[in-house]
């Protein structure tokens, strides 16, 4: 329990000097200094600047915000998607059931990355980088839904055999009211634990877009757009201070994680 | 020219005195070749391989950018431009023994030109209506006699590997200084020097190398760490990044040999049906648009900062290392916002605080697409992006994969203004024929115009055909110099940066002399050798 208190803390803390990216940055994240790219970590730029002259702290502070609200806000999209699917589907009966693990079943099939490109592909041109960032995340949060309530079905079936909706069923309790009365506040934690997990698994999704150049569109920073940078080796021995956002990442996933793994209901 | 000419006499001299025969030359290719067969090639992997196994009748050097004979002992360029005739070399054997005479320049001309190979190369000789004969005058005198004038006519012959028409080997007998001795597809091609090559180096025939490894290797990190261990001699095409590593591990086997024929460049949708606003539309129509966005772009910054200094400003379609056909009288358009408010004032626009707009109103903000995953062009365009939000434009830079990218530029025209990179294989404007002509459907920013949309692009169309039309030299010149300017005037694209060429070279390889034409380290490969003290 303590573990968990104590990544708790800390993700909180992380989350506020992230909102309050606009007074706790040291410059905007677009402002190049164009005479000093590639500067080594000084007073007046702490994690050292890119290779345009820009600011690396308040890059990473700036793309840590956009990344650290809207990976958890999809995951609550997903989480929200795969608990109204799994209650649905469990219960409206068998054919329900099927036909919603069989879309479950095609969506984890699916190259989700080409689906992304594809759909990214289709946005307007002019839509602002904020709101690439927005579709990004949505997106993920759509086609993130499947493994999830894969997860919530097989406890919703559980549940339909427990004593407590046999005596609801009994009393006459309609389909609905079962569903969200009785089934749903006995899902919430598993569903929590499903959030855990889906949310580091998201940030991940968004590096892996922003490694390929598919991510936040410039000059928008994201913490996956900032580990371009990692993409060529020997330059992290000589300045070991783009390694960063890496270890901010792997920090956070790894709090979100502890968060799970001290989570009764994880799975 | 003088200089270079006296470079590679110094360079090969070198050689002579102290060359050593054997060895073997590794290098990575960056991916599998598509044909060996040298009449399809189509893409750079291939023409590395057919430029290191086939034998032409006439060579560019490389480093000079003359022509020089090569199993042609001379030619003639008659009926004004409409025949050339060659005088081959005599007791010149194929890789297999086979004789080579007129009638396999005959045959080479035959598979080039039949519709049913649909050879790229064969399509460069086809001046217009007609047939290309090849007129066997005598067992080493040949000529090839086209339908109409064929500017330049000589340099397509650089591209023309001869093939045997009586080998039983057919396109696998050669007359280059190599032949290909073994392949495992996706791993590597090996080559093995040419026993018959014609080429002599002190009553020896040439090459010095036995053997070049050619490693299909499709991730430049992995080449720099194997060159890094020396695993491979050379490598042809360093990017700025990787050139700066090495600088700064103060390696001494690296080299920046100037201006290449690639460019970087910028362009707008002219196309009238292209669905994106009419305002935008009207922007992107005007010169004076056009130009204020040219002279609000600080090249010198995109330069030094995304290429590390290994790039000039970019001028027009050729850079200078292009040393016949680029005009020297044109400099880069000039970093200047006061001249870039200018231009936008007298189109009426206006600014309201920071922001631009134009005489309606509208705010001016576009879009910007370009290739995903090209860490030099994002870079370019977030520099871009801060220019020109210094006069008031909000400009958006999209990414895009690159099969998307193409389906917009090339089919849909769905984008306001593109970013990307060109390369010049060719120093001759023919090639270039495509970019220029409106009714071209490689025309970047208004492709397939029945009639041309404006009167200089009409100019353009008019002065390309002019230099296409005669074998003056000098005409062609004066023809070529003026769509520079007219490009240079008229801004429908924006040429932002002409890159440099960076190659590694083994300190142990001797004669290797950078050029900025591909292929920049082989294109003397026959007197490349390895220093084994």
């Amino acid at each position: 329990m303590t573990k968990r208190r104590v990544a708790a803390v800390l993700l909180l803390l992380l989350f506020g000097v992230l909102l309050a990216a606009e007074h706790v940055a040291p410059y905007s994240y677009a402002t190049q200094f164009r005479d000093a790219p590639n500067a080594r970590p000084s007073r007046s730029f702490p994690l050292g600047t890119d290779a345009l002259g820009r600011d690396r702290l308040s890059r990473l502070i700036y793309g840590g915000r956009g990344s650290m609200l809207l990976a958890p806000a999809a995951a609550l999209l997903s989480v929200g998607m795969a608990l109204a699917i799994s209650l649905l589907a469990g219960c409206l009966g068998r054919w329900w059931e099927r036909g919603a693990m069989a879309m479950a079943d095609l969506s984890l099939s699916m190259p989700w990355l080409f689906a992304l490109l594809a759909i990214r592909a289709l946005l307007p041109l002019n839509a602002p980088p904020v709101a690439t960032m927005l579709v990004t995340f949505g997106l993920l949060g759509l086609l993130g839904w499947a493994a999830p309530s894969r997860v919530m079905l097989a406890s919703v079936k559980r549940h339909l055999q427990s004593d407590f909706v046999l005596l609801a069923r009994a009393s006459g309790c309609p389909r609905g009211r079962l569903a969200l009365v009785h089934l749903a506040p006995n899902l919430l934690p598993l569903a929590l634990a499903q959030f855990l997990v889906t949310t580091p698994v998201f940030l991940l999704a968004e590096a892996t877009l922003g490694l390929l150049g598919l991510g936040v569109p410039e000059p928008l920073p994201s913490w996956g757009g900032l580990l371009q940078e990692l993409e060529n080796l020997p330059s992290i021995a000589a300045s070991p201070w783009i390694l960063a956002p890496l270890l901010v990442l792997i920090a956070v996933v790894g709090l979100f994680h502890l968060l799970v793994s001290a989570d009764p209901y994880s799975v | 020219m003088r200089t270079a000419g006296l470079f590679l006499l110094a360079v090969l001299s070198a050689g002579h005195l102290a060359a050593q025969w054997g060895g073997e030359l590794h290098l990575c290719l960056y991916g599998e070749p598509r044909t060996f067969r040298p009449e399809l090639v189509d893409d750079e992997n291939s023409e590395t391989v057919r430029y290191l196994t086939g034998g032409v009748l006439i060579r560019v050097n490389r480093l000079t950018q003359e022509l020089q004979p090569e199993l042609a002992s001379s030619w003639k360029v008659e009926k004004n431009g409409r025949s050339i005739t060659f005088q081959l070399r005599e007791n010149v054997l194929f890789s297999d023994g086979t004789p080579f005479s007129a009638d396999d320049v005959a045959y080479t001309m035959e598979v080039l030109m039949d519709p049913a190979v649909h050879s790229p190369t064969g399509d460069a000789f086809r001046s217009g209506a007609g047939p290309v004969r090849a007129v066997v005058q005598g067992k080493f005198r040949v000529s090839i006699v086209f339908p109409e004038t064929v500017a330049g006519m000589a340099r397509l012959f650089d591209q023309v590997a001869i093939q045997s028409r009586h080998s039983a080997l057919k396109e696998q007998a050669v007359l280059g200084p190599f032949r290909i001795a073994e392949h495992k597809p996706g791993s590597y091609i090996l080559l093995a020097r040419n026993p018959n090559y014609w080429a002599m180096d002190h009553g020896r025939r040439l090459p010095y190398l036995d053997r070049v490894r050619l490693e299909i290797q499709r991730s430049r990190e992995i080449e720099l760490m194997r060159f890094r261990r020396g695993e491979i001699d050379l490598i042809s095409s360093l990017n700025p990044d990787q050139f700066e590593q090495l600088v700064g591990e103060r390696r001494t086997d690296i080299r920046d040999a100037g201006p290449t024929l690639d460019y970087e460049m910028l362009w707008f949708n002219m196309n009238p049906s292209a669905p994106i606003p009419s305002y935008r539309k009207t922007w992107f129509a005007s010169r004076n648009f056009r130009r204020a966005i040219s002279h609000a772009i600080r090249r010198d910054d995109l330069c030094r900062l995304v290429f590390h200094g290994h790039a000039q400003p970019g001028i027009g379609p050729f850079s200078p290392a292009n040393r016949f056909w680029f005009n020297q009288k044109l400099k880069p358009h000039a970093f200047d916002t006061a001249a870039a408010r200018r231009f936008l004032a007298a189109d009426g626009f206006r600014w309201e605080g920071s922001q631009l707009r134009d005489r309606d109103g509208h705010p001016v903000e576009f879009s910007v697409i370009t290739n995903a995953g090209n860490r030099a062009r994002e870079r370019e365009a977030a520099m871009i992006q801060q220019d020109l939000a210094a006069i008031g434009i909000r400009l958006n830079v999209v990414s895009l994969d690159f099969a998307s990218l193409l389906e917009r530029i090339s089919k849909s025209s769905q984008y306001e203004a593109c970013l990307l990179g060109a390369t010049n294989v060719d120093l001759d404007p023919n090639e270039q024929m495509n970019r220029w002509l409106s009714s071209s459907a490689d025309l970047p920013w208004n492709p397939n115009q029945k009639t041309p949309a404006t009167p200089w692009e009409a100019e353009i169309d008019r002065l390309m055909r002019a230099q296409a039309s005669t074998t003056d030299s000098a005409r062609r010149k004066q023809s070529f110099d003026r769509v520079q300017e007219i490009a240079w005037d008229q801004a429908p694209i924006l040429f932002l940066a002409t890159k440099d060429a960076l190659v590694g070279v083994s300190p142990a390889l001797r004669n290797a002399a950078p050029a900025v034409l591909t292929p920049r380290l082989l294109w003397n490969v026959e007197r490349l050798w390895i220093d084994r003290k």
